[in-house]
């Protein structure tokens, strides 16, 4: 299963990244065999409005099926919701420690955005 | 004619100036509110309000049963108002800035227009002066599309003054466009002064000729007078800090009624920017004809 996450760095000893749509890096990982993909967020990082949703796409294009980060706003989240992405928030520590969190089993989806919508 | 009526900083008498100015000229004027976050002239020029339109402003309506999920719609947008996923078709309403884009590339015709309602339009009369303003719908956070329609409504045989937003951002661009002088109101305090400057460098770009009133003149310190000497703005008018100006506004009565005295100076200052906008058109023909 893939799981995206977003990443301060490009390694999976990055940290992660709290936010979602402006995040530098997204890691797209394959959870059983710990091989991972980059994404270059940085475009999108300094979009004038709606990265998230940009994110939200993009991560849903890449094939992932769950998206680990700290923060998701209203609009990225009805945009994974609508692609069948679960997104599970509030997540720190590094990139490796979230999938292996994932892995264990111990995690908890979230229901709705747990940020407000940026201006 | 139009003159704009804007300031950077809040609070330092936009709407005082626009109503005073328009209460001294009367019937030939027209007072445009296009501080439609909160509008406030018709609380102090108490107009007859004489009809309200609902103004909307077009958001895309997407037929999933043509959509080819192509994509060119959300690629197009700048503002990420669409987002194609999972054969699903996102709109974020608040996102869209109207441009009509997304219904222009979309091949197969999936994408019409449904509207949005941004506010109210005003219109109304006191004493024959000519008002309009905009109230934007609370929750709301586009204004500039509404602001347009504001001063799309103007009368052209009319001269009109516009009681702009503050800031520099999108909504007080919109009030001040297009507008023949900007009369920018200002205070002699390091706030005022700071976002004067700002303000005059928006107003630099749009290329419009402009002049200054400094409210509440004897507060503060001397920087916003060195300020306006250096840029060479011209200083039209300048209020004092008078408690007695204070108190009628706070019973929503305006200082050419409560002391008559200042009528003349209001007739003056409209006198000194149109002196101003003849003089800058004499200068633009001048140099179109070498």
């Amino acid at each position: 299963m893939k799981v995206a996450v977003t990443s301060k760095g490009i390694l999976l000893s990055s940290d992660v990244d709290p936010r979602f749509g402006r995040a530098p890096y997204i890691l797209i990982v394959d959870t059983d065999t710990w091989a991972f993909e980059v994404v270059d967020n940085g475009d999108n990082a300094n979009a004038f409005k709606g990265a998230g949703i940009q994110a939200a796409t993009m991560v849903s294009d890449k094939g992932a099926s769950v998206l680990m980060t700290g923060y998701c706003g209203p609009k990225a989240f009805s945009t994974l919701e609508a692609a069948g992405v679960k997104v599970i928030d509030d997540i720190t520590g590094s990139v490796r420690d979230a999938i292996k969190v994932f892995n264990e089993g111990k995690v908890t989806y979230a229901a709705a955005a747990n940020k407000e919508a940026h201006w | 004619m139009i003159i704009s009526v804007a300031s950077g900083k809040g609070g330092t008498g936009k709407t005082t100036i626009s109503v005073n100015m328009a209460l001294a000229l009367g019937a030939g004027v027209e007072l445009l509110d296009c501080d439609v976050e909160e509008p406030n002239a018709h609380l102090f020029l108490k107009p007859v309000i004489e009809r309200s339109e609902r103004v909307e402003t077009p958001i895309p309506l997407v037929d999933l049963e043509k959509c080819t999920f192509c994509r060119k719609c959300s690629a197009i947008c700048r503002f990420n108002a669409l987002a194609v996923v999972a054969q699903k078709v996102l709109v974020f309403p608040e996102l869209c800035h109207s441009c009509g884009g997304c219904m222009a590339v979309c091949p197969g015709g999936a994408i019409t227009e449904i509207g949005r309602e941004l506010g109210m339009l005003n219109f109304g009369d006191s004493n024959g002066i000519r008002f309009i303003n905009g109230r934007l719908r609370v929750g709301e956070a586009m204004s500039p599309p509404l602001i347009k329609r504001v001063r799309a409504a103007r009368d052209l045989d009319l001269i009109t003054i516009i009681d702009a937003p503050p800031g520099t951002s999108c909504p007080v661009i919109a009030a001040m466009n297009g507008a023949d002088f900007i009369l920018m109101v200002t205070e002699p305090t390091p706030f005022g002064l700071h976002d004067l400057k700002l303000a005059v460098e928006a107003v630099r770009l749009l290329g419009i000729p402009c002049g200054l009133v400094i409210n509440r003149a004897d507060i503060g310190d001397n920087k916003v007078f060195d300020y306006a000497e250096r840029e060479n703005l011209p200083i039209l008018l300048t209020i004092p800090f008078d408690r007695r100006i204070a108190e009628a506004y706070s019973q929503g009565r305006n200082i050419v009624e409560v002391f008559p005295e200042w009528r003349e100076r209001f007739v003056a200052l409209f006198r000194d920017i149109e002196a101003i906008i003849i003089e800058e058109k004499d200068k633009a023909a001048a140099c179109a004809n070498l």
